[in-house]
């Protein structure tokens, strides 16, 4: 799986749906939403991620894996094995559907890192995880981790996203965020790492678009150890948000700021610390700025972030019923589970919809 | 005496029937080209005096003349063509070196030639500048790995940046080697479209001290006008390191060209030769440029950015990283095929790499060391239009300086012989006859719109790419695609070849 | 009035304006080769003062208490009133030279091409526009404006 991938512009669909209380709802609803949209996704690739599905294993990095054999699974459990106290290994129940064909060998970890590995690495412990990700999926042929948090899980394949669904008997899972991506690649992937979401530890990204800063992006983060070896904007949106929130410590709401910058004129008119500070993160992360059109969801564990570009370049729709706040390329997508919401709204670009859960200050 | 073998470069065609003997070819002539038979009563010219700037065909109120390449050839031969031979001529006459002006006029590969950029279609929207908002913004000094805030407020000021509207400045040229006039030229404009010029190694004159805003004040190894007001005048310095079109070797600027104002400007006594070292003789290693580098952030309160000026050089990538962790907050980068007021020829065309190949080779090595954000890259040597700067900042580019364009918009027509003085053009001379032939109103107007035609084609290449703010086409080497180059060209470039 | 001013600081000395005064008060005004070639060539009203690096274009300055009128022994040399712009009437002229030695400026030449009679500027007033000299500057050394 240590393929050079080229880059593939694709279209999509997406869908969110998410519990500010916590409750925790069957994959039964994500599933209908997207499989609405059927006519946004080509059948080559289909996603979900799903957050609280592991209540068992709440303080265990899930990884998911795909392998292409038995063989490379024996290597790479090797270092995985070396790397990590694995406290449950099984395969992945799945369900026979027709229309999914020769799925890769789909693995799931239940792992904590090796104490005194990781106090030797002297890094910190997310970190640590994030770098042996790296090392599996970069330098381990025919093994790739596409699911690292705690008590998510992403669920993904090549096929139309509402079959994925049923193949991985998502019916099954409950979990209280649920995002889902129906894929639209102008040519084939044919290789299941490469469909959506793209996960990295808990963060999880459904994005539809085509970013044209790209290389621009991935370039800058090559300098800070990612390596963005799909070459698909899902991924270098994903490290983009890791490498803001999580290594340099920027807020969410600052992180969007960055990535959907205002226009500099719109920065002029603000006030002087404001404009001070949002010139500073401009010219900084000059090159993290997500340019050309994009709707995304960001999940972590604690809610989700709905983002469009700063001109609006793509649909995205927005909507809330008691504690439930649903996202969706097309409102069809969430009529279809939510058929009176209490509001629906259109985001302006670059404003993201943020939804928390109860107690939490930030994502 | 003996028989001088030197032979016309150019011919002079005046056309009879629609000469009027006017002598306006006469009096603009400085190289006497055209002279005014009294006895015959009519304008006559002589070929061996002609540079080809074209003043007199500009002039000619009634169109009469042309200029061509003499006729006169030499027996072809693979090697020895007319440039080596008559070279030899003029070196056997006069033992000397031999001086050119302007860039190197050898057939190098220029790089940007084989270079397409991208559009979108279909998957992903271009986007029109007319109507949607399109930025050029650029900050140039250093940034820090990390903003630093602290309950939401900024708990770190940026270090010292120069903003650009437009990522176009005005490269170094020096007032001696150019004239006020020009310089005059170059400070307005920069001020009239939110950029900067560069006074180059010759200091400031009196009179462009209120451009200082958007000045970038050098400090070169001859250190010719450099102090504290000098300094604290500009909106970032410079040190001048090399240059692409006499890459390791110092400047000189002859005595006659040294008049009241370029000695009052340059603190040397007038009519004396102006002798810039070969290297700064406090800078023999990175160390020292760390220490001159931290000198002028004293000498300047450490309010304005340091910016180290080199030539385009072999080992290029390697110098510029020494020179980003020596502390430098830019880099500028001349590649060979850069222009000059006087180099020598074999310099000229033999020392140096393309700029592409070198800022390719520079923006991969800060980035493979992790420091590229750190510091900013402006290049500059050859860039001819908005297309080699959209290309330019794809590689990875923050910046571009633009010298002999900037010229060509004040009228200058490459004749290259910048380095006798006799500009007719009023550019490279301190013959106050000829500087006055720069109207600096004229030159400033000129020269903004050479900027501000460049960025409207700017922002339309961008929006084709579906690209609405410059950072984000940055090193973009995706948006870049090689044609009729090698392998190993596109592995330096680090650019794929068209369809792929 | 508008009159023309010179920026001596600008001025390349080409003489271009001397040349388009010519063509302009030919009688060929719209082709330059004609205009030297055919026939007598006019005088030019206007000429470039040159002690280089020093040069600039004078042309008559139309002063409001001209001179020249009061100078003048038949009229001929007079001053619009409504435009302000003094002419010398050829036909009237003599030929005495008295206005050349009255002009302050020394911008009235001899004009003994024909007739004589004196020549000077007239602002190409025939032609309502901007005056040639100016038009043609291709360094913007002479503007035609008003000034106090």
């Amino acid at each position: 799986m240590n393929r050079v991938f080229p880059r593939i512009p694709s279209g999509c669909a997406i869908s969110g749906i998410m519990n500010k209380k916590g409750k925790r709802i069957s994959g039964v609803d994500i599933m209908k939403s997207i499989a609405l949209m059927h006519d946004r996704s080509n059948g080559l690739g289909g996603g979900f991620a799903a957050y609280g599905i592991y209540p068992d294993y709440q303080d265990h990095y899930a990884l998911h894996v795909f392998y292409d054999s038995l063989a490379n699974r024996v290597t790479a459990e090797e270092f995985i094995n070396e790397h990590f106290n694995v406290d449950a290994s099984e395969m992945i129940h799945t369900r026979k559907v027709k229309s999914i064909t020769n799925p890769p060998l789909i693995w799931r970890y239940f792992v904590q890192p090796k104490k005194n590995k990781l106090l030797s690495s002297e890094l910190t412990e997310a970190e640590y995880v994030v770098q042996c990700i790296m090392k599996i999926n970069s330098c381990y042929e025919g093994a790739y981790i596409f699911s690292s948090g705690k008590n998510m899980g992403a669920f993904k394949g090549v096929g139309y996203p509402e079959d994925i669904g049923e193949f991985y008997r998502l019916d099954e899972y409950k979990g209280y965020i649920w995002t889902a991506h129906g894929r639209f690649p102008t040519n084939t992937p044919g290789w299941w790492g490469g469909a959506h979401p793209f996960t990295l530890l808990d963060w999880s990204i459904v994005h539809n678009g085509e970013i044209s800063s790209y290389g621009a992006n991935a370039r800058f983060l090559e300098m800070f150890g990612y390596k963005c070896t799909l070459q698909t904007d899902t991924e270098a949106i994903t490290y983009i948000f890791d490498y803001l929130m999580r290594k340099t410590g920027l807020s969410l709401e600052l992180a969007v700021a960055t990535v959907a910058a205002p226009l500099w004129k719109e920065i002029d008119r603000m006030d002087d610390d404001r404009k001070e500070l949002i010139k500073t993160l401009r010219t900084v992360y000059s090159s993290l700025l997500i340019n050309g059109p994009f709707s995304i969801i960001l999940g972590t564990r604690n809610g989700i972030v709905a983002l469009n570009d700063r001109i609006k370049l793509r649909n995205m729709v927005a909507a809330t019923k008691g504690d439930f706040l649903y996202i969706a390329s097309e409102e069809s997508g969430i009529r279809e589970i939510c058929p009176n919401p209490e509001k629906v709204w259109v985001p302006k670009g670059g404003e993201p919809v943020i939804g928390l859960l109860e107690g939490v200050k930030s994502i | 005496m003996t028989l001088d073998l030197s032979t016309p470069e150019f011919l002079i065609e005046r056309n009879r029937d629609r000469c009027i003997d006017c002598k306006v070819c006469v009096n603009q002539c400085a190289n006497e080209a055209h002279t005014y038979d009294e006895e015959e009563g009519k304008v006559v010219s002589d070929d061996t005096k002609c540079v080809n700037c074209h003043r007199c065909v500009a002039l000619c109120p009634t169109k009469a003349l042309s200029v061509r390449k003499y006729p006169l050839e030499f027996r072809s031969h693979g090697t020895w063509n007319a440039h080596y031979i008559n070279s030899i001529y003029k070196q056997a006459a006069t033992g000397g070196i031999l001086l050119t002006g302007m860039g190197t006029d050898k057939n190098y590969p220029i790089y940007w030639d084989h270079l397409l950029l991208n559009a979108s279609q279909v998957t992903n929207p271009s986007i029109d500048p007319l109507r949607e908002p399109m930025e050029l913004k650029t900050f140039l000094g250093r940034k820090p790995d990390a903003v630093k805030i602290e309950n939401g407020r900024l708990a770190e000021k940026l270090p010292p940046q120069l903003e650009l509207e437009v990522p176009i400045m005005f490269s170094a040229m020096s007032f001696g080697s150019i004239s006020l006039n020009a310089h005059k030229s170059l400070a307005r404009a920069a001020q009239e479209m939110g950029t900067f010029w560069n006074t180059g190694e010759g200091g400031l004159h009196r009179d462009l001290f209120p451009y200082g805003k958007n000045t970038i004040v050098q400090v070169a190894s001859g250190r010719f006008g450099v102090h504290t007001d000098y300094l604290n005048s500009g909106a970032a310095i410079e040190i001048k390191i090399g240059q692409g079109a006499k890459p390791g070797i110092g400047g000189h600027l002859p005595g006659e060209k040294v008049g009241r104002e370029v000695s009052l400007t340059r603190m040397i006594p007038q009519g004396s030769d102006a002798i810039s070292p070969a290297p700064h003789h406090d800078i023999y290693s990175i160390e020292d440029l760390r220490q001159l580098i931290y000198s002028l952030k004293e000498a300047s309160n450490y309010e304005k950015p340091i910016s180290v000026k080199i030539a385009a050089v072999h080992n290029v990538a390697a110098i510029a990283s020494g020179i980003a962790r020596a502390g430098a907050d830019i880099i500028a980068i001349d590649g060979f095929r850069g222009g000059t007021g006087a180099t020598p020829l074999r310099t000229r065309d033999t020392v140096g790499i393309p700029i592409e190949l070198a800022l390719a080779a520079v923006d991969s090595r800060l980035r493979e060391e992790g420091i590229r954000n750190q510091v900013s890259l402006v290049i500059g040597g050859s860039v001819r239009n908005s297309a080699d700067i959209v290309k330019a900042i794809a590689i990875g580019a923050d910046a571009v300086y633009i010298g002999t364009s900037a010229l060509i918009a004040l009228g200058c027509h490459m004749c290259q012989r910048c380095y006798t003085g006799k500009c007719n053009w009023g550019i490279a001379t301190q013959n106050p006859n000829l500087v006055k032939r720069l109207n600096p109103d004229i030159g400033a107007q000129r020269a903004a719109n050479l900027v501000k035609a460049w960025s409207h084609e700017i922002k339309e290449l961008l929006g084709g790419m579906g690209i609405n703010a410059l950072e984000s086409l940055r090193g973009n080497r995706l948006m870049l695609r090689g044609v009729g180059i090698s392998e190993k060209e596109l592995e330096i470039l680090g650019v794929m070849h068209a369809g792929e | 009035m508008k009159r023309v001013y010179a920026k001596e600081e600008v001025c390349a000395g080409c003489k271009l304006c001397e040349v388009h005064c010519i063509v302009a008060h030919s009688k060929y005004p719209n082709d330059i080769v004609k205009a030297f070639k055919t026939g007598v060539r006019p005088v030019s009203r206007v000429i470039v003062e040159e002690n280089r690096p020093v040069s600039f274009a004078l042309q008559c300055r139309h002063c409001e208490d001209a001179p020249c009128t009061k100078a003048c022994i038949t009229g001929a040399m007079h001053r619009d009133p409504e435009t302000g712009i003094v002419t010398n009437e050829e036909a009237r002229c003599v030929g005495c030279w008295t206005c050349i030695l009255a002009c302050p400026f020394g911008a009235i030449t001899r004009d003994e091409t024909g007739k004589k009679v004196a020549s000077k500027c007239d602002l190409c007033s025939s032609n309502d526009g901007v005056p040639a000299c100016v038009a043609h500057c291709p360094n913007e050394a002479l503007v035609f404006e008003e000034r106090k």
